[in-house]
This record gives structure tokens, sequence and C-alpha cells, in this order.
């Protein structure tokens, strides 16, 4: 029976985890820092879905997000930082801070009332097959619908950031410009400008 | 009375994530600022996917689908949002969204 309480204190440590993590990923002042703290909460919340009864998605959970998303963003911040970047934080200050204070914790407080007031039908303890087994099947058999349509759109995303990072071409620029096109006037090599 | 087979803890969990993101959202200064704030929201809402999975869906395979989809969607827009800070900057070579205000700039 101290199983159960080993259980209940890592459960702790794992809400600290996503409670402190998020804090640091929205007030640090270095976007590295920002990073770091998005890492930690991802992996909290992937212990979280642990507790939640899936073994697979705590798996894909640092798969996905720790290790492709967070690494994605860190290229991202290599590309397009900038030192100012570094130590300047919201739009106008005191207004700005002050709106995001109002939003969160309206947001929150309200939604809490909401979910404090709701009688949510009697909790069902876990009953209900959770096994890697069943979720498989029923993702291709039963929604195979959503399946095939986050491939559609992964590939959709793999087709636009290609096209989006590879920027335009000398040669794409100039017919562009030829045929009517609001393009900037290419410039000739080696020669003046406008 | 253990605090992780109550659904109220996780529901407050996830709302804690949205209420913490957006407050990023809006502070944030940079794109890949922003871009966190949003990936810390939809972790909340794959959270609370995940609560109203294990406690009152009949069928557990529903939620985890769901959440799924929902990581593919936000890996899919973490990828667009890189390039395209990549495409402007490679551009306009600054990241700030005050200066990025008009579609064509």
């Amino acid at each position: 029976m101290p199983y159960q309480y080993i259980a209940e204190a890592l459960f702790y440590v794992f809400v600290l985890l996503v409670m402190f993590g998020s804090l640091l990923a929205v007030r640090a002042r270095v976007l590295m820092h920002s990073v770091l703290g998005l890492a930690v909460t991802l992996l909290g919340v992937a212990g979280i879905y642990f507790y939640l009864g899936s073994m697979f998605l705590t798996l894909m959970q640092v798969l996905i997000y720790v290790g492709a998303i967070c690494v994605v963003l860190v290229f991202g911040i290599m590309v397009g930082y900038t030192p100012e970047e570094e130590a300047r934080r919201g739009v106008k200050g005191r207004p700005n801070l002050l709106l995001s204070l109002i939003a969160s914790f309206s947001g929150f407080g309200l939604l809490v009332l909401v979910m404090g007031r709701t009688v949510w039908e009697p909790f069902t303890p876990k009953t209900g097959n959770f096994s890697l087994e069943y979720l498989g099947e029923n993702l291709l058999y039963k929604y195979c619908l959503a399946f095939e349509l986050i491939s559609v759109v992964l590939l959709i995303a793999i087709i636009g950031s290609i096209i989006l990072a590879r920027g335009t071409r000398k040669e794409d620029d100039e017919k562009a410009y030829f045929m009517g096109a609001t393009v900037p006037r290419p410039m000739r090599k080696g020669g003046k400008g406008q | 009375m253990m605090l992780s087979d109550n659904l109220h803890t996780y529901l407050i969990l996830a709302l804690f994530l949205l209420a913490i993101g957006l407050y990023g959202l809006i502070r944030h200064r940079s794109f890949i600022g922003m871009l966190i704030s949003t990936e810390l929201i939809l972790n909340g809402a794959g959270v609370n996917f995940m609560a109203f999975n294990r406690f009152l869906a009949p069928d557990p395979a529903v939620g985890q689908v769901i959440t799924l989809f929902i990581m593919g969607i936000a890996a899919a827009e973490a990828a667009i949002v890189v390039s395209y800070v990549l495409a402007v900057y490679h551009r306009h070579h600054t990241i700030d969204p005050e200066e990025m205000d008009e579609m064509r700039h």
C-alpha cells in the first residue's frame, strides 16, 4: 500500500514541473530560457498523460513536442536572433502587463467557476480498454478519417514551409516583375538600381 | 481522496496552462515567444481532452486520437511559423512583430 503514496507524490512532482515550467516560459527575458521552460512543461504534461491512462501518449508527447517542436523552435531562434530582442518585453510597458493579467486571470476565474458549478456525470473509474492495441485498431478502422486528415495536414505544412523558407530566386522575381506583379524591380548584376 | 483520481485536478491544470499561455501570448515581443505560448495553450487543451477521456468517456480511444491530432497540428504550425520567421528575417532583417503590420511590407 505505500506505492499509492509514492505515485501520488510523483503526481505532485509533475504538476510542479508543469507550473514552474510554464511560468519560466512566459516570464523569461532570454528567448532560449523560454524554450527551456516550454520543454520542462511538456515533460510535466507527459507525466500527467501517464496518470491519465495512456503510456503511448506519454511517449508521443516526449517524442513530438520535446524532441521535434522544441528543436525546431531552437532553430528558429538561431535564425532570427538579434541581441536587442532579448531585453524588450511587452509592447507598451504598463498597459500591456495590465491587459495580459486581466485576460489570464479573468479567463481562468470564469472557467474555474463554470467548472465548479457543472455537475459532471458520475465518474466511471478507469473502465474501458486503454491499451495500445485498442487504440491502434480504432485509429485504422473507426477513426481512419482523422488519421488521413492529419497526414494531409502534415504534407501541406511540409510543402508550405519548404516554399516559405526557400525564398524567391532572382529569376522568379524577374519573371514576376515583367508579368506585372508588384515585386521590387530586380537589379542587374553590377549595374545601378532604379 | 487522492488528487490524481479527481477530475477537477486535471481541469484546473488545463485552465492554468491556458491562462499562462494567454499571458505569454500578450506579453512576448517576438514571434517565437508567441509560438511558445500557443504551444502551452494547445497542451492545456490536450490535457483537458485526456482528462475527459479517462473519467467520462465511454470509449477511451477517442480522447487519445484527438490528443494525437492536436499534437500533429501543433507540429505543423510550429514548422510553418519557424519557416515564416526565416523568410521574414531573410527579407527584412528583423523579427519584430510591430514592424510587420501590413501584408505587403
